[in-house]
């Protein structure tokens, strides 16, 4: 494509528009690309690596970094590659003396401003900013260093910790909470030298409606935000004779743990991963799927019944449609976005809540143990499961139900330091008396995965038909992807089936619900779940669904804010293939894939939970209330901050 | 409506004055500026509850709403005086003899630039450049620009914006008769008594 020309279509005199590529030469090397296409994607097509800091793959460019800094042929200065629209041909250079001298001055100008030692950061080996050091030869701190913090230390929230010294103001962490998650905590506050990526007023940033969801912890280029790490009560739990130390681990990092120790993303290590953790020291190692299928029985018969109430009954105290309730930031996010809608949120608690109940109670029980002496740990891809499990009314067993919960990282981090080699470990099963879980709780790890799990048992539930007879090999593939929202209809048999016995108290038959075409949606992204809520408000399309799937993180549990740094799409579509390919495997070696057929979950109906799904033991272990948080915030006295 | 029940009890007038503002300006993220100028103007600061029931308003996120406000030079969290004085400090009025407007003021205040006077008469503040260089040293009253300043036309102005406020303290009736017709009102509950600034 040669023939370029650019103006106004039909303007008297212009030119036409006759073509949507254009030709850019890179370092002597021509390619075509769309136009409208940044520098920076024109290097990456001609197979040219350009530094970048504030450019991430799922936000949108600000080019304030300068890093990506280019020669255009014919402008006199440099240009941003990540934020300059290539719109006619053109000659750009990317590694001329000029660019490098101006890219090492911005690398040291950066580290005159960078306070914390790479030492004793979180981040050490894993550092953009110290990446880019090495890349232009940073080898003195050429415009002065800071050796003294200047700038606040936000300890304070139980999931998310803020060094802002370390902070290089690549605004990603803003946009990621704004744009990527649509929550806003954080802003940037003054001008000039002065200025900070701070939440409002100063104030904690778990003070001012952050989610915990940690999406800004994974795009932060350097060791400015990090989790909470609790890795220290964990070791010093599992030195400690007198505990009783059990951990369940979520489908979601076993799926990204690879990546901490040089895997390719997409490697699943959920074998290994368990004989790592009995070496390391855990007395017990469960899985935390056992958890997901039992939520999919107690959220799934809970569909049913507020289905029933509203279609049949006319009762919508509970209305439709039902949200789902396993996604602790999304949890979050509701309580103080949007209050009003609280009643729609299914009152089943997340996983790894239902699971904590559950080892302080029956688990302990049959072990023998005092649940006094259980120390529950989790691993989890997850900032919120921290603040989840810190919430005052997880306590159904007396106890906190969760005592730690651990993020990939964390755990990663507890492994390197035992010197195991994760890929070189036996593989080894879960331990009993949960077992190993059904295929459908593997999902719960990817966007759609709940919504795919809930089909395929309330599917069997209702009626006389297997999953299988009507989706090729249990997949429903109309409901997973990446899309930022999937709207799918299910229309049941007209062949109705019995109802079960445990779930006949609550629905009399399902006669109503022949021929009835279900309406679901699966959200992702809390910026995505503030448009359907708003949808839903409105009266739009989606408040006439019966079921929607919301997860705070984008991808789902895969793209959590506590798994392995990078993040990208491709990598999250690589931990996706993980997780349906474990599921798969299931299929393939004859372990069950459908929640309601997990022969740990049945037995624990027909011993523990023996009132049924729903019925008050569950209700009191199982399931929870939501609060009202809503977005004002006590910053002063003047609104309504109390005294200290 | 996001605004707890209590804030709005207490603070039931600024909530109003914002309602009013956003009636005028709109509701989305372009009236954002014009709402907090003239927020500033009416009520000398745009305090934390201001800028939340702005925030709310709007549907933007308060830190964004702080963002802007800390952005800008005109426009602060902090309370200002009724009398807000932006001495320029570039190069002409530099040149010109902005050094010793500076010390009259901080002389006839007793306070620095940056600082309000005790009875939130007075403050000083620098401005970067006000447009008036052919005009030098200049100086902005409020919104007034006040060209080719000196010394004793700055200790001028401030004497009559004291007898104005112990005027309008006394009850003498002089309301609102400022020369530059901006911001005199406020004056009217300075409280008797209170030391006057610098004498």
């Amino acid at each position: 494509m040669t023939a370029i020309s650019l103006g106004t279509p039909g303007m008297p005199g212009g030119p036409e528009v006759t073509s949507t590529t254009v030709t850019v030469t890179v370092d002597g090397h021509e390619v075509e690309v769309p136009v409208g296409a940044t520098i920076l994607e024109a290097a990456q097509k001609a197979n040219r690596r350009i530094p970048t800091l504030c450019h991430h793959p799922d936000l949108p460019d600000v080019g304030v970094c300068r890093i990506c800094v280019v020669e255009v042929a014919g402008q006199r200065a440099l240009q941003a590659s990540c934020a300059y629209p290539i719109t006619t041909p053109i000659e750009i250079r990317t590694y001329s003396r000029r660019v490098r001298q101006a890219r090492q001055t911005i690398v040291d100008l950066m580290l005159a401003e960078h306070c914390g030692s790479c030492q004793t950061c979180g981040r050490n080996g894993n550092c953009e900013l110290q990446d880019l050091a090495e890349e232009y030869g940073s080898d003195h701190f050429r415009f002065g260093q800071r050796t003294e913090p200047t700038r606040l230390f936000d300890l304070v929230g139980p999931a998310i910790r803020r060094d802002m010294n370390k902070c290089v103001h690549c605004l990603r962490c803003i946009r990621t909470c704004a744009s990527l998650q649509g929550v806003g905590a954080l802003g940037v506050i003054g001008r000039g030298d002065s200025t900070t990526m701070s939440p409002y007023l100063t104030l904690p940033i778990s003070e001012v409606g952050c989610i915990s969801c940690g999406q800004c912890i994974n795009r932060c280029p350097t060791g400015a935000l990090q989790e909470v790490d609790d890795t220290d009560a964990v070791w010093h739990a599992i030195e400690d004779p007198t505990k009783h130390v059990v951990i369940q681990t979520a489908p979601a990092p076993r799926a990204a743990m690879g990546e901490e120790f040089g895997m390719p993303p997409g490697t699943p290590v959920t074998w290994q991963l368990n004989s790592a953790l009995r070496e390391i020291g855990f007395d017990k190692v469960f899985d935390t799927n056992f958890s997901a299928d039992l939520t999919i029985i107690e959220e799934g018969t809970e569909l049913l019944v507020r289905l029933y109430d509203n279609l049949v009954r006319g009762d919508h105290s509970t209305p439709v449609p039902m949200f789902t309730s396993c996604s602790p930031g999304w949890i979050t996010f509701i309580e103080h976005q949007y209050p009003q809608l609280l009643p729609h949120l299914s009152t089943c608690k997340s996983p790894q809540q239902m699971f904590g109940a559950l080892i302080k109670t029956w688990y302990a029980e049959r072990a023998g143990v005092d649940p006094a002496d259980v120390v529950s740990v989790s691993l989890m891809p997850c900032t919120a499961k921290k603040f989840e499990a810190q919430r005052p009314e997880m306590n159904a067993s007396g106890f906190q139900d969760v005592d730690v919960s651990l993020t990939t990282r964390e755990l990663a981090r507890m492994i390197r330091e035992t010197g195991i080699h994760l890929s070189e470990m036996p593989d080894s099963d879960f331990d009993d008396p949960f077992g190993t879980a059904s295929g459908s709780g593997v999902i719960f790890g990817a966007t759609g995965g709940v919504m795919e799990a809930a089909l395929r048992t309330v599917i069997e539930l209702v009626t006389p038909r297997k999953v299988e007879d009507l989706f090729a090999h249990a997949d429903i593939t109309a409901v997973r992807g990446f899309e930022e929202t999937r709207y799918a209809e299910f229309t049941f048999p007209e062949d109705i089936g019995p109802v079960p016995g445990l779930l006949r108290d609550l629905v009399p038959s399902w006669d109503w619900l022949g021929g009835v075409t279900l309406k679901l949606a699966v959200v992702h992204g809390t910026a995505n779940a503030r448009r359907v809520l708003d949808d839903v408000l409105a009266g739009g399309r989606f408040s006439e669904c019966h079921f929607i799937e919301f997860m705070a993180c984008p991808g789902g549990c895969l793209g959590g804010g506590g798994q392995p740094i990078p993040t990208s799409l491709e990598i999250r579509r690589a931990r996706a293939q993980a997780i349906y390919g474990e599921d798969a495997r299931y299929g393939e070696t004859g372990r069950v894939r459908k929640s309601h057929e997990n022969p740990a979950v049945l037995r624990l109906y027909s011993e523990f939970l023996t009132e049924g799904p729903n019925g008050d033991t569950s209700h009191h272990l199982l399931h929870t209330s939501y609060t009202p948080r809503g977005t004002w915030i006590a910053a002063t006295p003047e609104s309504g901050r109390s005294a200290r | 409506m996001s605004v707890p029940a209590d804030v709005l009890a207490t603070h039931g007038d600024l909530v109003a004055a914002i309602d009013e503002l956003v009636a005028r300006y709109g509701d989305d993220r372009a009236a954002l500026i014009p709402i907090l100028q003239e927020l500033r103007q009416q009520r000398r600061q745009i305090s934390d509850v201001a800028m939340q029931v702005v925030a709310d308003r709007l549907g933007i996120p308060p830190v964004d709403v702080q963002g802007v406000v800390t952005f800008y030079h005109f426009l602060d969290t902090r309370p200002t005086g009724t009398h807000v004085l932006h001495l320029c400090r570039t190069i002409s009025c530099a040149m010109a003899g902005m050094g010793a407007i500076r010390e009259r003021l901080e002389n006839e205040l007793g306070i620095a630039f940056g600082e309000t006077t005790p009875d939130g008469l007075f403050t000083l503040e620098w401005a970067n450049c006000i447009g008036m260089c052919d005009t030098p040293p200049a100086m902005l009253h409020n919104r007034q620009a006040l060209p080719r300043v000196t010394p004793d036309a700055a200790s001028e102005l401030v004497a009559r914006l004291l007898q104005e406020a112990f005027a309008v303290a006394d009850g003498a009736g002089a309301d609102g008769e400022g020369a530059d017709g901006v911001g005199g009102d406020g004056a009217a509950a300075w409280p008797d008594g209170v030391g006057r600034p610098g004498g």
